[in-house]
């Protein structure tokens, strides 16, 4: 489509690709030969997992970044697609372990167990804490790997296609949609708490560390091949967020970001294009969660709480809008930093008649530099990023909208 | 006041390792895995402050096999999946040797299996669900056959209450709990038209209705109990209400799981007096164990208003029983220590020993009081010793269940196969 | 200590005068176990005993059931009332004694206290005849029905009243004459009060039973037919429960005959290895009932012959068929008025609801018809005001007062709170509406964070002044909380001063102005700026208002605005943007709509509030501008 000959090849044009994926490989390589499975040992396993979640939120964070800083929808829904991916591959890994322990509790029995008999054994296991003993409608495909696989593609996708189609089509957008998304999770939120609708309540999905068929691999090795996994996947979708926003595509998606009735009037298919990005970018998130919670253990209702979405919108935001790269820096950098100022460890700040404690003063640190970060550097870490590029080879060319005026209704940008 | 016992915490925590009471080696750590941030803070902080109490008071002692002890704090700050995360931390680079700790069902629901990968041992202090037993736990707080049972029979037989309304938050403790007093109280002959149930969500505040559905109950002339697993603020709603709709203990009483000294302090009590609390321990408990005990926490907290609740016994038992199992095997490792807890006795406050079951519960007092105006409660029941039941008597599939650590090596042996279900737990 | 022995000695001094009434003094030495732990079950023939020994019997028996009776330790009974101690037995005052105090529950309390009403029934005191009147009510027994009538008429008109509900109550349940029970049914009928439905019920409860033919001897309400609310497993399950029928072979009790019939590798001639098929286990099983193994299992054929062979029906427990058939038709009376005032009970909780959601979103639905804002802070400002009250009335002890006092201290400081968020942070972000929803958002999170470091995570009281507290009851079943009323008269209120602002002043003029093309306002001389702090603050300010209201029926805590917030925008976006009508139908549609869902739904309030976030989903797709849409030029902004 793109006319090749007066344009350099899509790598070459996107020159951060190469330096995430090298950082990216840099990173994942040196973790590796320090772990406890395959190195020195110098990093413990607890840390191992949580740097391959923090991975996993990077690419929840890329996918936030698609839709936010190039298509221009605050999306405050979007842990929904990623808790949803946590508890689709949730489900099968907590049928699977469970129906290993029954058959094999079953075997003792004089008579082979009936497939009937399996379940139910496998139903009361799963459910009995909750206080029922049939298996749900919605774990009818719980027992087989790739079926549940294809769903974790499959129902953030539909869900992302049907709500978007349905918002979309009736032109609700700016702050209307942003709270729709969030009235999406929320609702989805509830609907997970409720004990009735099979999926175990407050209490989640629980032990999904312990992976069915590899019981023989101990959680220091699981740990890295995991982190193997998500810096696979966040390479992967980095190249393909970079593709999708760079080219023609790319245009016309920040160009609706930028002017959607212009685009319109333009003739483009609006909504078609809003509808491809934001069910990608729910389909990435989903990815996300499906890698994030194996690793985590426990996926519960307070996962999709909007909150959550809220926090993966401020990453992004500190990172960068706009670029993919300060998606990945911000979530990366806030995620940590928030665990180590929540975890007690930061040292405490002794004023005069006052001891800053950072247990408690972290989420308002975090609350006002948003604001800050908001008021005074719109473009995130990123934009430090730029500035020095400018420095370097300065622009000549117009200046664009840029993600900071970017997401703007079409009169703000007339104003 | 928070920040102020917060560093409390710290300067405890380094003064249990420096402080040099004659003794020498290596200390012994303890890990401490309560919330002191997020929503569950106000609850488990009161009882990271109960473990770090009981450290000191040890180490006044002359610590523990000659060695000092010291607490290791993390802060799991009310997220379930950190609670994995931080317990993997303090088995694995911290190397604690026991770890006290855990609120909620959820989140030692995340902690278990890590718990048992890693051969860890943790004492859970609270109320809770049963259905469970871990060979790397020791749940000292109640199942609820140590609470529910004891006081639906209560206001059954002492109340006459015939019409159930059983309201609760929707998660896994009142779910369970419900399940298991709708089969006993089925059990005993209540027809299912007057068994009531309901959940909430968490904090929910609009409780008119509700309170209204509960009131109309006494529709067909029997009286009506209300037995309450609503946790935490959603209490101070559902009590205003009730007492604005002018329902009084007399005509309908209700009996909470989930309301203690502690929530009473965030309420106005005139209108409660006379409604109902279950728990295996109260601050009006009269002996001479819990005056003593009273005293220390006050001197330690500094703070002469602060009371004492049901799972801070909990953990001073896990405590003892832990000090106790050590200083019986010789070693703080896990696989002896937890050979030598099982029968291990130690006095609780009301009065009373509590042993350590071979299920990995232990025997404890049921009592009942009704709330006074100050925000206490009189006693107005006490049981004799009941031992904690894992899987619950009143469910069909779980009454063929026991759990038989010593003997069977099983926490879930189904005695009707006889065969082990699974070594590790369901979690 | 030294004590005791005081105490040993005065009462040795005392007691040697002897029982004043020496039948009690045997009643109590022979029961003082029971008396120290009673039981409800028991202590009724003790209480008996007690209230038959005189005026001193009775005197104990009320300073027990207050919990004013103490036991010595050489077992003697004290009445202590205040400092003072008086044996129980004797009337002599006991100075400096420390009895043991007894709890008795509330079970045994209510025994005694109904032992007690024969008495107070005709006491002169009309406190305590309204209170005996009042436990007749809750607890009345075939005794009271007797002291009822034998009682001195009754002279306070609105006790006489209630004493003659409580003796046709008790006549319904317990007068011997069949007749005067059914005269009182009809005196009652098309009454809605609970007491009369609690007395009319249990007449009306009955049993089901099969038999071949009508039982002669019952009651009979009707003869059921399968079908309907009688469906066949019904009928099954009556006939086993009677022992008519077999039981089903159920899959566990099949499973176990077969394996305790496995002979060298097989059940019933097929493999073991075979038995995971169900078809496989029937095969087995029916080839051991062949030949006897195991005992034959019922089949549907004997089910269906069993119901053929029988009738079934409806017994009431109640004998007399003309008791019956009053209560029955009162209770028909009663029926079609009951479903109707429920349905009004329902409408007023959903108005008082619609009230609440209207209080926290109007200050939300000005800014954002204003200024294009979203002010994620905002459920923070109520949670600002929820905490004024509370630090007011830990200031001022007198509930009024500090109500008084609250309210327009509420408003200030989320005014201040407003202005200050206005000029710092949204002012300089105009017409970046995401930008703004971002940043109030990271005020929101620092702000609820700086409540839980200054008041605790735990819930703060707020309370309602006594007059209050209790409820507007119209009967048994319309009832609402006298605060609910309260808050509905204060949204009530807020929505005249809005529409007197708007519509009546300087200020509101300017407003309108702006909201509709700020650069023309603009250039008439209007401060746009100004004006959209003053309407910022003005918002914020009624939030803080919303939030105290909220806190005196719910609970104070640093979550309290999360829990409004998300309501709040529904109702500013279900409603329509920019009118304060609008907000209004928002808020009335949810909180109708709520409530609706919850009735239908009692079992689960989480189930209400999810099915009402999809319906507002949907909802916006077919009115994306809300019920009541702005017009003209701001509409298109």
């Amino acid at each position: 489509m793109t006319d090749k000959l007066t344009r350099k090849p899509f790598i070459l044009r996107n020159p951060s690709i190469l330096v995430v994926l090298a950082v990216l490989s840099v990173f994942t390589l040196a973790v590796t030969l320090l772990s406890q499975a395959y190195g020195s040992g110098v990093i413990p396993t607890s840390t191992v997992k949580v740097l391959g979640k923090t991975l996993c939120l990077a690419l929840a964070a890329v996918a936030m970044d698609l839709v936010w800083g190039y298509l221009g929808i605050l999306s405050l829904g979007q842990m929904a697609f990623f808790a949803l991916g946590g508890y689709l591959i949730g489900q099968w890994l907590m049928y699977a372990r469970t129906e290993a322990i029954v058959a094999a509790s079953l075997a003792g029995n004089p008579i082979p167990p009936t497939p009937a008999e399996l379940q139910e054994g496998v139903a009361n296991q799963i459910f009995g804490v909750v206080g029922s003993a049939d298996l749900p409608l919605v774990w009818a495909f719980a027992h087989s790997l790739p079926i549940q696989l294809a769903l974790v593609l499959a129902v953030p996708g539909l869900l992302a296609l049907a709500f978007g189609w349905l918002a979309f089509r009736s032109r609700v957008n700016g702050v209307y949609l942003s709270i729709l998304t969030q009235a999406m999770t929320l609702a989805l939120a509830l609907w997970l708490f409720q004990n009735d609708n099979g999926f175990r309540g407050n209490n989640g999905l629980s032990g999904l560390q312990n992976i069915p068929g590899l019981d023989e691999v101990d959680q220091a090795t699981l740990s890295v091949w995991f982190l193997w996994a998500s810096a696979l996947a966040l390479g992967l979708a980095y190249v393909l967020a970079a593709w999708v926003v760079s080219g023609k595509f790319g245009s016309v998606v920040r160009a609706i970001r930028d002017d959607e009735t212009r685009v319109r009037f333009l003739g483009y298919p609006v909504e078609g294009f809003k509808l491809v990005v934001f069910t990608l970018a729910a389909i990435i998130t989903a990815i996300a969660g499906a890698l994030y919670y194996p690793q985590a253990g426990i996926i519960n209702p307070a996962e999709l709480m909007p909150i959550a979405s809220i926090y993966l919108a401020v990453w992004v935001a500190i990172g960068g809008r706009g670029r993919l790269y300060g998606a990945i820096v911000g979530a990366v950098v806030v995620s940590l930093l928030s665990s180590w100022f929540t975890g007690g460890r930061a040292p405490s700040i002794h004023l005069p008649g006052y001891t800053v404690n950072w247990v408690d003063w972290w989420q308002v640190a975090l609350g006002l530099s948003f604001v800050l970060v908001t008021l005074f550097a719109p473009k995130g870490i990123a934009g430090i990023v730029d500035r020095l590029g400018g420095i370097l080879s300065p622009r000549r060319h117009g200046r664009d909208l840029g993600p900071d005026q970017g997401a703007l209704q079409e009169q703000e940008a007339r104003a | 006041m928070k920040r102020f016992s917060a560093t409390l915490v710290l300067t405890a925590a380094t003064l249990a390792a420096h402080g040099a009471w004659a003794q020498d080696g290596e200390p012994i750590k303890i890990g401490v895995l309560h919330s002191l941030s997020g929503t569950m803070a106000i609850s488990e902080t009161t009882l990271k402050d109960t473990v770090l109490m009981m450290v000191e008071q040890q180490n006044a002692k002359g610590g523990l096999l000659g060695r000092p002890l010291e607490a290791v704090v993390v802060d799991p700050a009310s997220d379930w999946p950190l609670f994995a995360e931080k317990a993997r931390e303090l088995l694995t680079v911290s190397d604690v040797d026991a770890i006290f700790g855990c609120w909620t069902s959820v989140s030692r629901k995340s902690v278990l299996p890590v718990i048992e990968e890693l051969n860890g041992l943790l004492f859970y202090p609270v109320q809770y669900e049963g259905e469970e037993s871990s060979r790397n736990v020791i749940y000292t707080g109640a199942a609820p056959n140590q609470q529910a049972i004891p006081a639906v029979d209560y206001m059954a037989d002492e109340l006459g209450v015939e019409k159930w309304a059983l309201l609760g938050t929707d998660y896994v403790y009142p779910r369970t709990t419900n399940n298991i007093l709708d089969a006993y109280l089925k059990g005993k002959g209540v027809a299912a038209e007057d068994i009531f149930v309901n959940y909430t969500p968490f904090g929910h505040s609009d409780w008119s209705k509700i309170v209204a559905d509960v009131v109309a109950l006494g529709a067909d002339g029997k009286k009506v109990g209300v037995v309450s697993t609503i946790n935490g603020d959603a209490n101070v709603g559902f009590y205003k209400e009730l007492a604005a709709a002018g329902v009084s203990a007399d005509d309908i009483p209700v009996m909470a799981f989930s309301v203690g000294e502690e929530e009473l302090a965030g309420l106005d009590t005139a209108n409660l007096v006379g409604h109902l609390a279950a728990w295996n321990y109260f601050q009006t408990a009269e002996s001479d164990a819990n005056t003593a005990f009273i005293k220390e926490w006050k001197d330690f907290i500094g703070d002469e208003n602060r009371v004492t609740n049901d799972p801070m016994e909990a953990t001073v038992i896990g405590f003892k029983a832990w000090v106790a199992a050590v200083e019986k095997a010789g070693t703080t490792d896990v696989d002896p220590v937890l050979d030598a807890i099982v029968g291990v006795e130690v006095p609780n406050l009301t009065g009373g020993t509590a042993t350590v079951l071979p299920n990995h519960h232990i025997t404890k007092p049921v009592l009942i009081g009704e709330i006074r105006e100050d925000g206490q409660f009189d006693i107005v029941s006490q049981t004799d010793p009941v031992p904690g039941d894992a899987w619950t008597d009143h469910l069909p599939e779980s009454a063929k269940l026991e759990a038989d650590w010593p003997g069977k090596d099983c926490g879930m042996f189904n005695t009707e196969t006889n065969a082990c279900v699974q070594v590790q737990s369901n979690y | 200590m030294i004590r005791p022995l005081i105490v040993l000695v005065l009462s040795l001094l005392f007691a040697l005068p002897a029982a004043a009434n020496p039948a009690l003094r045997a009643v109590i030495d022979a029961n003082l176990d029971q008396i120290e732990k009673p039981s409800r079950r028991t202590v009724e023939p003790l209480v008996a005993d007690l209230a038959a020994t005189g005026p001193e019997g009775l005197a104990l028996l009320s300073a027990w059931a207050d919990r004013s009776l103490g036991v010595t330790e050489d077992g003697r009974l004290l009445i202590v009332r205040g400092d003072a101690a008086t044996d129980a037995v004797t009337g002599q005052p006991v100075p400096g004694a420390d009895p043991r105090m007894l709890r008795p529950n509330s079970g045994v309390r209510g025994v005694i206290e109904s032992a007690l009403v024969a008495n107070e029934i005709s006491s002169p005191d009309p406190a305590r005849r309204a209170a005996a009147l009042a436990r007749i009510a809750r607890d009345g027994t075939a005794d009271h029905l007797a002291a009822l009538r034998a009682a001195p008429p009754e002279k306070d008109p609105a006790l006489a009243a209630q004493r003659d509900r409580a003796t046709s109550l008790l006549a319904i349940r317990f007068d011997p004459d069949p007749a005067s029970r059914v005269a009182a049914i009809e005196s009652m009928a098309g009454d809605v009060g609970l007491d009369f439905r609690a007395v009319l019920n249990p007449l009306l409860a009955t049993t089901r039973i099969a038999a071949a033919d009508e039982p002669a001897d019952a009651n009979v309400a009707r003869e059921l037919s399968i079908g309907g609310d009688f469906p066949r497993e019904a009928a099954v399950a009556l006939l086993t429960g009677q022992g008519v029928l077999q039981p089903r072979l159920t899959p566990a009790d099949q499973r176990n005959a077969l394996a305790a019939s496995i002979v060298d590798g097989t059940a019933g001639g097929v493999p073991v290895a075979d038995l995971s098929d169900p078809a496989a286990r029937d095969r087995a099983y029916e080839a051991l009932e062949a030949t006897g193994t195991v005992p034959p299992a019922a089949t549907d054929a004997e089910a269906d012959a069993a119901i053929e062979a029988n009738r079934f029906f409806e017994i009431y427990a109640e004998p007399d068929r003309a008791v019956t058939d009053a209560a029955r038709a009162a209770e028909r009376g009663a029926q079609v008025r009951l479903a109707a005032m429920a349905g009004i009970d329902l409408g007023l909780d959903a108005l008082s609801m619609a009230s609440i959601y209207f209080l926290a979103a109007i200050g939300l639905a000005v800014t954002f018809g204003v200024m294009r804002v979203i002010n994620m802070a905002h459920g923070e400002f109520i949670m600002m005001g929820a905490y004024t009250g509370y630090t007011v009335q830990t200031l001022i002890a007198d509930r009024t007062l500090s109500l008084v006092v609250a309210l327009p201290l509420a408003f200030a400081v989320t005014f201040g709170a407003g202005v200050v968020l206005y000029r710092l942070v949204i002012r300089h972000l105009a017409r970046r509406p995401l930008e703004t929803l971002l940043a109030t958002f990271g005020v929101s999170i620092a702000l609820q964070q700086l409540a839980k470091n200054i008041f605790g995570t735990q819930a703060r009281p707020l309370t309602a002044p006594a007059w209050l507290e209790g409820a507007i009851t119209v009967n048994d079943v319309i009832s609402i909380s006298s605060i609910r009323v309260a808050i509905f008269v204060l949204a009530l209120l807020f929505l005249g001063l809005f529409l007197f602002i708007m519509k009546r002043t300087r200020l509101g003029l300017e407003v309108r102005a702006v909201t509709q093309d700020p650069g023309m306002a603009a250039s008439m001389g209007i401060n746009p700026d100004r004006i959209a702090m003053m309407t910022f603050g003005l918002g914020s300010g009624i939030a803080g208002i919303a939030g105290v209201a909220i806190g005196l029926f719910a609970q104070v805590t640093s979550e309290l605005g999360q829990h409004y917030i998300v309501q709040s925008f529904m109702t500013v976006v279900v409603g329509g943007v920019g009118t304060i009508w609008g907000t209004l139908a928002g808020a009335g549609l949810i909180g109708g709509l709520s409530k609706v869902i919850e009735a239908l739904n009692p079992a689960n309030a989480l189930a209400a509030q999810t099915f009402m976030i999809l319906f507002i989903i949907i909802f916006i797709q077919f009115r994306p501008r809300g019920i009541i849409p702005q017009r003209g030029r701001a509409a298109e902004a």
